[in-house]
């Protein structure tokens, strides 16, 4: 089953905007803690790369085309950490 | 880094998420800080342009690094990561008649270590989905004209293997050293979107 991440050859999504880009890594501080965290959780063995592949597509669909894209790191982050009993709710 | 409401929301949210791992002793500050230092000086598109340049000048070199990528960036000092076992990493060459041109349709895979940080437009939805259907429109939309005759080929890259375009070296650099023709060398040469 294609899930709302397997956006390649769809349409709909405009020209590709090269000019856009600053060449900055990081848009915000918080992307950049999000991108160490994410890092350091799989080094810990939290999780690994497949399961946080895995939950940026389990993203509902409306919420992954709204978020940009660290927003749906942090999410992923925040569904893997509940599920494996890391983060309580709240 | 200016940030406006909606952004200050979320950075409290990441404040607070961090404080939670931090105070349960799953992370530390100092790990963080001490990965994105790294991660912010060693990856970096000087690393692609130093094997593009290798490549460039020495013929035994290019053979082994379209062979057996990994193997070969070994002999710069160069490795791709990962978590457990390295990431498998494919260099595909340019010649007079493909112009090679990667992608992650599925999110953002991409060789951190050898390209830095990914442009903003690598991760969009309008250039994943579009450079697989329309190739040759996108990188029209980058500058890059290709003749009719010369023939697209999109790498789409996944979790375990990345992919690095080699650029056709320029003409009329042939006495210019190593060093200088890495100079030449873009992050956009190295992803397929610009020529060199």
């Amino acid at each position: 089953m294609s899930r709302v991440h397997d956006v390649g050859g769809q349409t709909g999504f405009g020209p590709v905007s090269p000019d856009l880009d600053d060449n900055q890594p990081f848009h915000a501080d918080w992307e950049a803690r999000v991108f160490a965290l994410n890092t350091a959780l799989r080094r810990r063995g939290v999780f690994n790369l497949d399961e946080m592949r895995d939950a940026i597509e389990r993203i509902p669909p409306e919420q992954y085309l709204a978020a940009s894209y660290y927003e749906r790191w942090l999410l992923a982050v925040e569904m893997l950490l509940r599920e494996k009993g890391l983060l309580a709710d709240g | 880094m200016s940030e406006d409401h909606a952004s200050t929301a979320i950075a409290a949210r990441v404040r607070r998420l961090e404080e939670r791992l931090v105070d349960a002793g799953v992370v530390s500050d100092a790990e963080l800080d001490t990965i994105l230092n790294r991660f912010l000086a060693k990856a970096s598109p000087l690393n692609g342009a130093r094997i593009v340049a290798r490549a460039w000048v020495d013929e035994g070199f290019r053979e082994r690094l379209l062979d057996d990528a990994n193997s070969a960036i070994k002999e710069l000092g160069l490795s791709l990561g990962g978590d457990h076992a390295e990431l498998r990493l494919r260099v595909v060459a340019n010649t007079q008649t493909l112009h090679n041109v990667i992608v992650c349709t599925l999110c953002s895979c991409y060789p951190l270590q050898l390209l830095g940080p990914s442009p903003s437009w690598y991760k969009s939805l309008a250039y994943r989905s579009r450079v697989v259907r329309v190739p040759r429109d996108v990188l029209a939309e980058f500058g890059l004209h290709l003749p009719d005759d010369v023939e697209i080929a999109v790498w789409d890259s996944s979790a375990e293997s990345r992919y690095m375009v080699l650029p056709m070296r320029p003409p009329g650099t042939e006495d210019k050293s190593e060093d200088e023709l890495a100079g030449l060398v873009t992050r956009e040469g190295l992803i397929g979107t610009a020529a060199v």
